[in-house]
């Protein structure tokens, strides 16, 4: 499939701070494309370069086909833009944003369009009720319906589900996926690896300017740490009987608490089960058990831990 | 032409904010009946300027005064509208850079134009007994309407360069007090010093001049000139300034 977007050793400063530092990636068409990264790692300068709101001060990036520098009305045409903050005019009412926008992009019949929006977004009973009523959950829903009018090739959704309550983001999660079954490209940009991962074709993780990995969800799962559990007991003594009998998996000890191990595995189910069974045979007891999952934390010093061994 | 289409749409948006914002609507309608009245009745009877009808002197200094204050409206939209995500939307779409700016400068005019509406009704009522014929009203139209573009395009500058609505409103502060020291409330003859020298010569004075002389039928004489060469000035570099301060700011 050819490439919708395409971004080479793109560089952009505010003053003396370098915020990307040479990011490049390719995002094929109709695929949902996560740019993973912390606060602050650039993810939002790169998002407001391609949507044509800002210019970068070296690389190339060009988008169907089109220059984000050169031609940015060309871009603005076959994109959409749902930024970090709702931006819906909150003394309008949800139609009337709606139709704005479809007066805007030209549409024929306005009304229509927004009517059908408003049903898809689960906004009807809100139709007439100015912006500035709705939850943060509304907001959004009315933002990405409003980003959608006029069918977008590409949408870009910056933190979507940041600030959502859970039942919102699995809501947003659904959304996600159809609009790419719809066709629709989606560059989606994220804090939380578990959104990436579930999400997206393709994630490229953004980390102080830098890409520093990237490749499908199974391609970098091979990169990532693996889970584990961390299990405290009751005794020191039992703690390094513990540790003895689980040999075969990498232990350690807690720093703070000696009566707590972390043991580290694959993370899938057999192997927590062979721990709990070892440790129920020899008749040790544990007080708290945790499941530890990789955070992204974890996966930016695992991953520049491996590049500084290269 | 996108950029006409583009800022009748968003002419149509800004009207409906205004609609919707109670203070805009008592700054164009209450305040502005309410001076004029208060100026007129109450003012006026312990006013001796040397008119028959001190109504009928003060009402372009009451209407330049009103159009003033309640420009501020426009200061605080477009300053809501820069400082919110909606400025971003409209500009990552395929439309007119600018329309944002000229609907809503539109809209105040709109806005404006009913206040002046508003005021010379009230003076009607009260006493105001104008003797312009039709060809008279058009061209104070067009001074007002002149006037009121020049004044909203400064407005535009404040809602650009304030951090928020309420700073951007009170830049537009100095604007309210400048009708007060021109030919608007009482003749510049009578005040002397600086303050005379500063009521004749500016641009409030003249375009009160122009307009009160075809109200009355009287010799517009050089304030017709002077006022358009003031308000289209003023239009000229406001807009040039706006604009850029608007590329630069959203850079």
């Amino acid at each position: 499939m050819e490439n919708i977007i395409s971004v080479k050793s793109l560089e952009k400063s505010f003053k003396k701070h370098q915020v990307l530092k040479g990011v490049s990636f390719e995002i094929k068409k109709g695929s949902i494309f996560a740019l993973l990264g912390s606060n602050g790692a650039g993810k939002t300068t790169a998002v407001r370069i391609l949507s044509t709101l800002s210019k970068p001060d070296g690389g190339k990036a060009t988008i169907c086909g089109h220059d984000v520098v050169r031609h940015p009305h060309q871009v603005r045409e076959c994109i959409s833009l749902t930024g970090q903050y709702a931006a819906v005019d909150e003394v309008l009412t949800g139609r009337e944003n709606l139709k704005l926008i479809a007066s805007l992009k030209h549409l024929p019949n306005a009304t229509q369009k927004a009517d059908e929006m408003l049903k898809a977004f689960r906004l009807e009973d809100a139709a007439n009720k100015q912006a500035s009523t709705y939850s943060g959950g509304m907001r959004r829903r009315l933002d990405i319906a409003m980003s959608l009018m006029g069918n977008p090739q590409i949408i870009f959704l910056d933190e979507p589900t940041t600030g959502l309550d859970p039942q919102n983001r699995i809501a947003m999660w659904d959304m996600v996926k159809e609009l790419a079954e719809n066709g629709t490209t989606v560059f989606l940009t994220t804090q939380y690896l578990e959104e990436a991962e579930y999400l997206a074709d393709h994630i490229a993780i953004l980390h102080e300017g830098k890409i520093t990995a990237e490749g499908t969800p199974d391609d970098l799962k091979t990169l990532l740490p693996r889970g584990g559990v961390q299990l405290t007991f009751n005794r020191t003594a039992e703690a390094k009987a513990a540790a003895e009998l689980l040999n075969e998996y990498p232990v350690t000890f807690d720093q703070e608490n000696p009566k707590t191990i972390d043991v580290t595995t694959d993370g899938c189910a057999a192997q927590f089960a062979n721990v709990l069974t070892i440790l129920t045979n020899a008749n040790i007891n544990i007080s708290q058990f945790t499941q530890k999952q990789p955070t992204l934390e974890d996966v930016f010093l695992t991953i520049i831990g491996e590049k500084e061994a290269q | 032409m996108r950029i006409i289409s583009d800022s009748y749409v968003m002419f149509k948006r800004s009207m409906k904010i205004s609609l919707r914002n109670p203070d805009a609507i008592a700054m164009a309608i209450i305040v502005p009946a309410f001076v004029m009245w208060l100026f007129g009745t109450v003012f006026g009877n312990i006013t001796d300027v040397g008119y028959d009808n001190y109504i009928n002197f003060i009402v372009p200094g009451i209407i330049l005064q009103a159009v003033c204050q309640a420009t501020t409206a426009a200061a605080i939209t477009v300053n809501n509208d820069i400082n919110k995500g909606i400025i971003d939307r409209f500009r990552s779409m395929p439309i007119s850079k600018s329309a944002v700016l000229i609907g809503h400068v539109l809209a105040s005019v709109a806005r404006n134009t009913l206040t002046a509406a508003i005021i010379i009704g009230v003076a009607f009522i009260i006493g105001f007994r104008p003797e312009a014929f039709v060809a008279d009203w058009l061209l104070i139209a067009a001074i007002l309407i002149l006037f009121m573009l020049a004044i909203t395009w400064l407005a535009v500058i404040c809602g650009l360069v304030a951090k928020t609505p309420e700073s951007a409103g009170s830049m537009m502060g100095p604007l309210f007090i400048l009708p007060f020291l021109s030919s608007g409330f009482a003749p510049t003859e009578t005040m002397t010093g600086a303050v005379r020298w500063f009521a004749e010569n500016q641009p409030m004075t003249p375009i009160i001049n122009s307009t009160r002389a075809l109200m009355l039928n009287t010799p517009t004489e050089n304030a017709l000139p002077l006022s358009l060469i003031w308000s289209v000035g003023i239009i000229i570099i406001a807009f040039a300034v706006a604009v850029q301060v608007y590329k630069r700011k959203l850079a």
